[in-house]
């Protein structure tokens, strides 16, 4: 049986050689995978899956694939997606304990739920219609409500405050998303081992889902033929970042948990991805300023220390790397197999405090105001210690400035009142552009579309605090609109900070060989970060009583249309009497018609000559009234019919 | 019964005490808004509507400088006329804070002039129904002796009506939108035309419903001021021609109905040409300040189709956003359709009926519209309240008036209640809210249908009158 497999992998393998020879290009479908693992300050233990996809462009290769999930190219090719990321986080992200200022938090720490953004490839006029499509097809292939993204009041197009900058740019957020293990299955399948080999096959449901947080990432980026680069054609990265927090035997000392992968995921990797190019386990320690102060020149210290007086790993990297702060142990994990399970073991001898490097300001939001009527949104920046240290400040006109730029999307129904915006620096108001360099609102419409704000601040280097409030009116929604569970409030999507100066990256000294997450590590990456979700509960109407209101409301109607009618009617005493004797002379409708004469006249009315009438005449007088109301119900339907047959 | 020198000394004191009620009710307006901070009351939904709001006023304002449409999102629902006159007042600072003592101070000055207008128009409707009175013979001596001074009353109404202050010191801009009303009222007692045409079509475009006012006014110009049925003088008329009296009161009232009875076109046609023409004008002035937006086509979808479709859906004191929160909707259009009818079927009975007394007409087509609108706010009740003031001498009979007072008081007490229980407290729901509004609309439709009740009993009245005086003088 194993031998039938592995003849039909080798085969495979041979396969996907043969092909692009077939067609001529040196240009194949390249998949690779890794695995971070990097303990955090709190005694918990971050694990970053990495799978990167590439596939040639189709033009070339026809629309064959090997590795390259075909859903993905189908989706790439058919809405013309140039760049696409997707992601479903659960848990929030610890500015403070895990680090704000590298690559792995900037590009991973995501905001709550599902969010979405894609730039197109298409005229400006098609970018909607491309964009709903894409969240339908994305909605089926995840197995989650991103279709709701769909409606034009749940995404925006961010011009400079995202990161991209693309007028094609579509950005969507759906804080509520609840994101579980059937949104995971269907982001395994696209990988060429799903889960059952390699690095994957850690991917433990209960203990993935058991961590502080974890955000599953898709990022999605075509490029063009044409272009000269590294890659070309499709390539997608596939990320699962999770935070686990190791089971401790020792409660109480302040020595870092000991873990190993087997006792983070309760399994081990047993051989790698046969049709992985690169399949790697990397390791990465921070802050151990104390290894670094020691001159480890000679390439024997630096492979002492994966056992040394701190700490102890279970196996012998092959390779380490240095950094600034922090070393990158490398595994390879191509050795292992059924019988030598790899299991990296980490052991903490003493006690070791280190801290995360952070992003300028950390940022958080918060919501001011009691009751149902209106509030106030505030986003506080706070300056964190390393700020001093950071050099990408930008020095003009000799004074340091700080540049942030906030991106927000607000629901329509948070209405929100733009020329209230009041900015706080150090708790000194600060008027017009003095901080506030550049803003870009776009509106809310009622039930039409979302508000979105993007500014940029440059704040003075030294700044303590910074604060920034905007005043909301609530909306009030139609009883139809409220989701079942109305009370429970409604969610306003995380605010985007970015440092548009500032970018991270891990700068190793040795060059390696081009493993993709390294590549993605060393890569400069803005430094952002996604403030908390906020739940603003609206104002109920009572649901129970659509039929009392309609019925309440129409008997005032009929009260006053009645009763004023009435009045208008009613005549007394003499005017009584007196129509009365007109009316024994006369039929009704001359009656009537006499007397709208007489009043557009305003003379008394004339005594007809009707008394001669003869009967043939007046029953003409009553069919032809029939025959007129007739006309006007027939009249009247028809109108109905045409118009309500319109719609 | 007084004296003729004490009459004549309260006839010199009555202005007197006019201008210290006026001016005190000014100087109460500028203490309550030296103070706005502990009132809050530019957040009350009975203050302010959407389309009143000085909040999204400022908010449109902002947008137009920050050189987007004032109606990009759906915050503002106003002129841009009004956007150029109160926008710039709404960014002024006093020591720093931003401050919105110059609008208030405007709209103070607008209360002031409705005010002067209202009583002009009183006393011109006073002139006019001693003149009638004595023409029917029912007043003997040239003195007015029993005709209460309804201008002065109907500006001191409106002066010190607590819905006035409210939505003066709430900053709203409904004392700009009575403003016009009243001078377009004004206009045509006073036979103005422009001013009449200039005060119409301001109405019109700044809040829709006072359109509904061309009738009256037609009526005005071409019929003259408030007169009881011509009947009635045609009769009195025959009955003089039958006695041959040469009295100079009589002479008089012959020269008049030669004058009254046939309708002016000539004056109507002028009032419709300059209303085309004002039109034109605000139109063009709209157009000019949109033009680097969305120009007027906007400006009508996110003015008149916003009050006409009721798109927001927040509480005030009328009984539309509850019955369009709640209502299905696949039957929202119809109920759209229905309820703005209702304020059209009514026209056509109402002028019929009140042809005689356009004045009334117009104040009975306030009310209806000040009811059924989209965003009622209390300051439309204050217009139509003065309004009323101005018929007390046909109006003494009207029943229920305590009742009706009553009912205003406690409503206007109430509703603050309600709103706090359910907005602010949570303890209440949205029908305590909604039920108060349903009360205060069936208060609303009892006034309405008791003032045309009473209007038309005291024409019944006169009659009667002229049929017993013809009796005793035949």
């Amino acid at each position: 049986m194993a031998r039938l497999i592995l003849t039909w992998i080798s085969l495979l393998i041979l396969q996907s050689y043969l092909i692009p020879i077939a067609f001529g290009s040196k240009e194949v479908e390249e998949f690779s995978e890794a695995l971070l693992l990097k303990p955090l300050p709190d005694r918990k233990v971050l694990a970053h899956f990495h799978f990167e996809n590439r596939a040639p462009p189709s033009n070339s290769h026809g629309r064959h694939h090997h590795l390259f999930p075909k859903a993905i190219s189908q989706l790439v090719q058919k809405f013309r997606v140039k760049e696409m990321e997707l992601s479903f986080t659960q848990g929030r992200w610890n500015h403070e304990q895990w680090g704000g200022f590298d690559p792995l938090s900037s590009m991973n720490a995501k905001p709550v739920g599902v969010e979405l953004w894609a730039v197109f490839d298409v005229p400006h006029s098609e970018v909607d219609t491309s964009w709903k499509n894409l969240t339908h097809a994305l909605s089926g292939l995840f197995c989650a409500s991103i279709n709701f993204l769909e409606s034009s009041t749940s995404y925006a197009t961010p011009t400079w405050g995202f990161g991209p900058n693309s007028d094609k740019l579509r950005y969507g957020s759906l804080p509520r998303e609840a994101v579980c293990t059937e949104n995971l299955t269907p982001w395994l399948k696209l990988l060429p081992c799903r889960d059952k080999d390699g690095i994957s096959a850690l991917m433990n449901r209960p203990s993935v889902y058991r961590g502080f947080y974890h955000s599953q990432r898709l990022h999605l980026s075509t490029v063009e033929s044409g272009q000269e680069g590294l890659a070309s054609g499709i390539v997608l990265e596939q990320t699962l970042t999770v935070v686990l927090q190791p089971e401790t035997l020792f409660v109480g000392t302040n020595i870092q948990p000991t873990w190993s992968i087997n006792s983070l995921f309760g399994r081990k990797v047993v051989g790698r991805c046969v049709l992985a190019k690169s399949s790697n386990v990397y390791l990465q320690m921070e802050g151990l300023s104390g290894h670094e102060s020691k001159n480890m020149d000679t390439e024997m210290e630096a492979h002492e220390l994966w056992k040394n007086a701190d700490f102890e790993l279970s196996l012998k990297p092959d390779r380490i790397l240095r950094e600034i702060n922090s070393f990158l142990f490398i595994f390879d994990i191509d050795i292992s197999s059924d019988s030598e399970p790899f299991d990296l073991g980490l052991t903490w001898k003493l006690p070791v405090k280190w801290s995360c490097q952070q992003a300028p300001l950390h940022a958080s939001r918060f919501l001011m105001g009691s009751g149902n009527e209106r509030g106030a949104i505030a986003i506080l920046l706070k300056a964190t210690d390393s700020q001093d240290k950071l050099s990408g400040s930008d020095l003009t006109n000799g004074c340091c400035t700080l540049k942030a730029n906030i991106f927000q999307i607000f629901p329509w129904y948070i209405k929100v009142y733009y020329h209230t915006l009041q900015i706080f620096v150090d708790q000194q108001e600060k008027t017009g552009m003095e901080v506030l360099k550049k803003i870009n609102v776009s509106p809310s419409t009622d039930k039409m579309s979302s508000g979105m704000m993007e500014m940029m601040l440059e704040l003075p280097c030294q700044v303590k605090s910074a604060a920034i409030s905007i005043e909301y009116d609530k909306g009030f929604l139609h009883i139809d609109e409220y989701p079942p569970d109305a009370n429970q409030g409604f969610d306003i999507p995380s605010a985007l900070i970015s440092f548009p100066d500032h970018h991270a990256s891990l700068d190793f000294k040795e060059e390696l060989s081009k493993s993709p997450l390294f590549s993605k590590l060393k890569e400069k990456s803005l430094v952002r970060s996604y403030t908390e979700v906020l739940l603003v509960p609206l104002t109920t109407p009572d649901f129970s009583m659509p039929y009392n209101v309609i019925t309440i409301t129409c008997t005032v109607f009929a009260l006053y249309f009645g009763s004023l009618l009435n009045v208008l009617r009613r005549r007394i005493g003499e005017e009584e009497r007196f129509l009365k004797s007109q009316g024994k002379k006369t039929g009704g409708l001359k009656k009537m018609l006499s007397r709208l004469v007489a009043k557009i006249r305003g003379r008394p009315i004339e005594e007809p000559s009707s008394s001669t009438e003869s009967p043939e005449a007046r029953s003409s007088v009553f069919s032809s009234k029939l025959f007129f109301k007739f006309i006007l119900v027939a009249g009247a339907a028809a109108a109905w019919q045409y118009f309500s047959t319109d719609k | 019964m007084k004296d003729d020198g004490e009459m004549a000394e309260e006839q010199k004191k009555k202005p007197c005490r006019f201008w210290i009620w006026a001016l005190s009710s000014v100087f109460f307006r500028l203490i309550l808004i030296s103070f706005p901070g502990n009132l809050n009351l530019s957040s009350r939904p009975e203050v302010s509507t959407p389309l009143t709001s000085i909040r999204r006023l400022a908010e449109g304002y902002w947008l137009k400088q920050a050189s987007m449409s004032p109606y990009a999102g759906s915050m503002y629902h106003g002129s841009p006329l009004l956007l150029s006159l109160l926008g710039p007042l709404t960014v002024q600072r006093i020591n720093g804070q931003p401050s919105l003592l110059l609008c208030s101070l405007v709209f103070v000055i607008a209360d002031i002039l409705s005010a002067m207008l209202l009583r002009g128009i009183g006393q011109k409707l006073q002139m006019a129904y001693g003149l009638n009175a004595r023409l029917l013979g029912l007043l003997k001596s040239s003195r007015d002796k029993g005709i209460l001074r309804c201008g002065d009353i109907s500006a001191l109404v409106y002066l010190w009506n607590p819905f006035t202050i409210v939505s003066c010191v709430g900053l709203s801009t409904s004392p700009i939108e009575n403003l016009a009303v009243i001078l377009a009222l004004y206009g045509a007692v006073t036979r103005r035309v422009p001013l009449a045409a200039f005060g119409l079509v301001m109405a019109t475009h700044l809040s829709l419903y006072p359109a509904t006012l061309t009738i009256p006014m037609i009526f005005l110009l071409g019929y003259g001021l408030d007169a009881p049925p011509i009947k009635l003088f045609l009769q009195t008329k025959s009955v003089e021609n039958e006695d041959r009296s040469t009295s100079s009161v009589s002479k008089k009232a012959k020269f008049k109905q030669t004058t009254r009875v046939p309708f002016l076109w000539k004056t109507v046609v002028h009032f419709v040409f300059w209303v085309l023409l004002w039109s034109l004008y605000v139109l063009v002035l709209c157009g000019l300040s949109l033009s680097k937006y969305g120009g007027l086509e906007e400006m009508f979808k996110r003015t008149y189709g916003f009050i006409l479709s009721i798109e927001d859906l927040s509480p005030n004191i009328g009984v539309f956003w509850y019955f369009f929160a709640e209502v299905f909707d696949f039957f929202r259009n119809f109920f759209l359709i229905v309820f703005h009818v209702n304020i059209l079927f009514m026209l056509l009975p109402l002028a019929i009926r009140l042809k005689h007394r356009p004045c009334f007409l117009a104040f009975i087509y306030l009310t209806i519209s000040s009811i059924l609108k989209s965003y009622p706010s209390v300051g439309d009740s204050a217009l139509y309240l003065s309004l009323w003031a101005l018929f007390v001498n046909e109006l003494v009979d009207m029943k229920f008036s305590f009742f009706l007072f009553c009912g205003y008081l406690g409503i206007s007490l109430l509703s603050p209640v309600m709103h706090n229980l359910w907005i602010w407290r949570g303890t209440g729901n949205a029908n305590f809210y909604f039920g108060n509004a349903i009360g205060y609309a069936c208060f609303q439709i009892v006034f309405v249908v008791e003032s045309v009740s009473a209007m038309l009993n005291h024409d019944r009245a006169l009659k009667r009158c002229n049929s017993t005086n013809r009796e005793v003088k035949n």
